[in-house]
């Protein structure tokens, strides 16, 4: 086999001592779509940024086109032609798609910026790579899956040959993944070779050749696709068999817990992030916020827990108007908060364990019997709560900073769903972490609706949001554009329809779905007549 | 697993400041090569003239007291994430009123000290207080504001002491003596050790069960880690703040009476005595924690001592010691300093320990 790239017992330890490659042999073939698959934490990104130059490895060496080759920066691994496609897009939004694919080699005229070659050049690569653009547009108005192709046309116009897409499918809808997969095969085609890094075994299996497999900072296999089932990747992965359906028992909603009322925001830049958003949360329900990134939701989210004050519109939990008031008073009235970002709300990264898990409850009698805190029972607290909700470390004194992804994440739902709260909100609650602890979280939280308490679930993954919800939405612009009163009818396709904004609901439909969740079974006729036409209406 | 790592960490940073503290001793030896006749006779009694008698000694003991009290004052402020510049003219404060206090009051024996105690650790939290107000409500940054106070509480401090308790008697510019009642006595003949040591032990005890041991500890450090946490968690951070400042404030302007009432027993301070500064460098080197500002402390107080011994017996100027004071707080605060070594024991470390199976599965 010709052999393009290949990494050699690449090890990298960073600063907190955690491994994320251990003596890692990677190669990939000329020509081929290459998959590297592994749970959140195995290595797969740390991988890459050694290769494109963001990281430096400790050990191990890099052989690019049968040559030795010492990658230190970004533009060193751009020279040798191997580009990157990041997380995160690295594009500045103020700019022109077109401007932002030529930023650094603009044509000129004079001294400024000849703009009309730059649209050509941008699409005339457009055109050669079938990857579709609106060259005029400003990135901030364009949406997710096309700012991801004027990322790849950024990587081929700087003669990139080796293309890395870092789990490129997160943000996209399946519509938009399948004309991502569509220029991924042309791209194969024309000789192009590409990194491919997932966990959605799916796509892995539909898009690569060849599959690599890392588990734990060390390289666990590489396959042939055709060769392997999901199953067997899946496997590999985690080291043993894996339940992918959660087991649920139906839902018995009882009065509503938390009612949102026409919730607006106008951000200080004067953008309109929520336009009116309405819902209500029962008791002993999962009402489930489905949408792409960035529709309102973590602004959503931010309002209903305190961190920041709507623009207009009321929120009420349990009866009590909580619109604008902080975190701590929120808290008081029974709503728990589970963050997108751990280390940022979630967690005081330097702080043990234990006192992390007292963080919203450090003022109670319990903790302070007297002037002193005790911190005997703020150990056995913290022991408990380890031990209830198998987090992995030695002791509850430990640092959270040593812990892994999953790990830190159980000790925010640790505290959060040990706070005896009303309503949940979660947001993104499996977000880079690994299989097991997304499973222990699922279990967790449907534990918890099944006794009563209200779930508000916000999640980009397709697959959390509609096998954990019983009821869901959809979040598209700043507003709710569907609400589906059973979340086990729905399909991905029609929902990613609403995601994208192609279809959406009228107010009336959603009120009649509303209200034949709400009515309980009163005219399911009236519920189930509309649901059809909620379909024929929008098309 | 975790635990090696963090016990790793722990004498790292310990090594790190020793290693520092060492460098920077050698360069002050370099530098006293050239600049005097006698460089060993200089340096030795600077490393050790401390030791040489009893009454030096004392020296050692009477100078951080003051730089115990002003440490703490920083670290408290400091384990909240904020700046604390303010030091300084908080301890300047908390020795104008308690020389006033001293001055005014006719009161018996123990009651008065702890009245002019008192009333320093008022006149420091309020002007603690301002800064931390000013950053809760308005967004001040309370670096600039602490900074700044420092020059106004000084000329205040200067005009009240001026023009109303002025000794017009006194050869120079300082104040009447404080009352007999409220002096904090000397008890150890040749020293000038004074019971103002039992106020600085004290203030320590309370520091350190307040931060580790107390609700509002808890929260102050919480919001110090990560203040987006302690709000996202009902921490009122606003209140932190404050009061994170307000404590730092009064523990200055105790010392500042401590020094007063022990020392000098009337004011005698026309410029800026410093001692806020030197907190911010003891609560450096002792990286906040309370127990480590006593170390700390008493290290500066035995560099200064050393300093001012060489001065007297040899050609080489005590300034000689803020060149070696600058060099280790450079070396260790820079981040990067000895961080090549630290990550080469973490990769050794963490490369060992994969290499035994793994019994905590994926974590």
């Amino acid at each position: 086999m010709n052999a393009l790239l290949e990494m050699k017992r690449i090890t990298k330890v960073y600063p907190n001592g955690v491994v994320a490659n251990q003596s890692v042999d990677f190669s990939v073939a000329r020509g081929e779509i290459h998959a590297l698959v592994g749970e959140n934490g195995a290595g797969k990104t740390t991988l890459m940024k050694v290769l494109f130059g963001l990281e430096r490895a400790d050990e191990g060496e890099v052989f690019y086109k049968g040559e030795k080759v010492d990658i230190t920066s970004p533009s060193v691994a751009i020279s040798h032609g191997i580009g990157m496609v990041h997380q995160h897009f690295m594009l500045v939004p103020s700019l022109t798609v077109a401007e932002n694919v030529v930023l650094g080699l603009e044509p000129r005229r004079g001294i400024s910026l000849d703009v009309k070659a730059a649209v050509r050049r941008t699409e005339e690569l457009a055109e050669e790579y079938s990857l579709p653009v609106d060259a005029a547009a400003r990135v901030e108005d364009i949406p997710v899956g096309m700012r991801q192709k004027v990322e790849i046309l950024k990587a081929l116009l700087r003669g990139a040959e080796l293309l890395v897409l870092d789990e490129p499918t997160a943000v996209l809808t399946p519509q938009e993944t399948v004309e991502l997969f569509a220029a991924l095969r042309n791209l194969r085609e024309r000789g192009h070779t590409i990194i491919f890094i997932s966990h959605k075994l799916r796509e892995v299996k539909e898009i690569s050749d060849r599959v690599t497999v890392m588990r734990n900072g060390r390289v666990v296999g590489v396959v042939r696709t055709a060769e392997a089932t999901e199953a067997d990747i899946s496997r590999m992965m985690v080291g043993r068999e894996v339940v992918f359906r959660v087991e649920k028992p139906p839902a018995t909603p009882g009065r509503p817990v938390m009612r949102v009322e026409d919730l607006r925001l106008v951000t200080d830049a004067g953008k309109e992030v929520l336009k009116g958003v309405s819902f209500v949360v029962r008791r002993g329900e999962i009402l489930g916020v489905a949408g792409v990134e960035g529709n309102g939701q973590t602004e959503l989210v931010e309002i209903l827990t305190g961190l920041r004050p709507p623009s207009g519109g009321r929120v009420l939990v349990d009866g009590e108007d909580v619109t604008g008031a902080d975190p701590g008073t929120i808290r008081r009235c029974g709503v728990s908060h589970i963050p997108e970002d751990r280390m940022t709300y979630g967690a005081a990264a330097e702080a043990t364990i234990r006192e992390n898990l007292i963080a919203d409850r450090c003022w109670s009698k319990r903790f302070n019997p007297r002037v002193l805190m005790s911190l005997k029972v703020v150990a056995e607290h913290g022991d408990a709560l380890v031990r209830e909700y198998d987090i992995r470390a030695r002791s509850s004194a430990t640092p959270v900073k040593m812990l892994s992804g999953g790990n830190i994440q159980k000790v925010v739902v640790a505290r959060e769903l040990s706070a005896d709260p009303k309503v949940i909100v979660a947001n993104q609650p499996n977000r880079g972490i690994d299989v097991g602890a997304t499973e222990f979280i699922h279990r967790k939280l449907i534990e918890k609706r099944s006794s009563g308490v209200g779930v508000l679930l916000v999640s980009a993954d397709l697959n959390e949001v509609m096998s954990l919800s019983d009821r869901l939405l959809v979040l598209y612009g700043g507003e709710v554009v569907a609400l589906f009163p059973d979340a086990s009818e729905v399909t991905e396709e029609e929902l990613g329809l609403y995601m994208l904004g192609v279809k959406r609901m009228t107010p009336e439909e959603m009120a009649g779905a509303e209200a034949a969740s709400a009515g309980g079974r009163a005219d399911p006729s009236d519920a189930e007549a509309r649901s059809p036409a909620v379909g024929g209406g929008a098309r | 697993m975790n635990g090696t790592t963090r016990t790793t960490d722990y004498l790292f940073q310990v090594y790190r400041t020793l290693i520092a503290v060492f460098l920077a001793l050698v360069l002050g030896f370099v530098i006293t090569c050239f600049v005097s006749e006698m460089p060993l006779e200089a340096f030795g009694n600077f490393l050790l003239g401390p030791l040489t008698s009893v009454r030096r000694f004392g020296n050692v003991i009477e100078a951080a007291i003051p730089l115990v009290f002003t440490g703490l004052a920083v670290a408290i402020v400091f384990q909240a994430s904020q700046f604390n510049i303010g030091a300084e003219g908080q301890f300047f404060m908390g020795a104008v009123a308690a020389v006033i206090v001293g001055i005014v009051l006719p009161l018996p024996g123990v009651i008065h000290v702890l009245v002019c105690l008192a009333a320093a650790m008022a006149a420091g939290a309020l002007c603690g207080w301002i800064p931390g107000v000013l950053k809760a409500r308005l967004g001040a940054s309370e670096l600039v504001s602490s900074l700044m106070l420092n020059y106004v509480y000084f000329r205040l401090g200067v005009y009240v002491i001026n023009y109303h308790f002025r000794d017009k008697e006194a050869g120079a510019l300082v104040s009447w003596p404080v009352r007999e009642t409220s002096w904090l006595h000397q008890f150890l003949q040749p020293t000038r050790i004074h019971w103002g040591i039992l106020v600085v032990a004290a203030a320590v005890v309370f520091v350190y069960l307040f931060l580790y041991r107390t609700r509002w500890g808890y929260a102050l450090r919480m919001t110090g880690l990560n203040i987006n946490f302690a709000r996202y968690a009902g921490i009122s951070t606003a209140s932190v703040i404050v009061y994170s400042q307000v404590l730092g404030g009064a523990i200055a302007g105790l010392g500042g009476a401590v020094e007063m009432l022990g020392i000098h027993r009337r004011f005698i301070w026309m410029m800026m005595p410093g001692y806020g500064w030197d907190g911010i460098i003891v609560a450096i080197l002792a990286r906040n924690n309370p127990l480590g500002v006593v170390l700390g402390a008493l290290f500066l107080a035995y560099m200064r001592t050393g300093a001012d011994i060489m001065a007297r017996m040899t050609d080489v100027s005590a300034e000689m010691v803020t060149v070696i004071q600058g060099v280790m707080i450079l070396l260790v605060t820079a981040q990067a300093f000895l961080a090549g070594w630290r990550h080469r024991i973490v990769v050794r470390e963490a490369t060992r320990r994969k290499e035994v199976p793994q019994s905590e599965g994926a974590a």
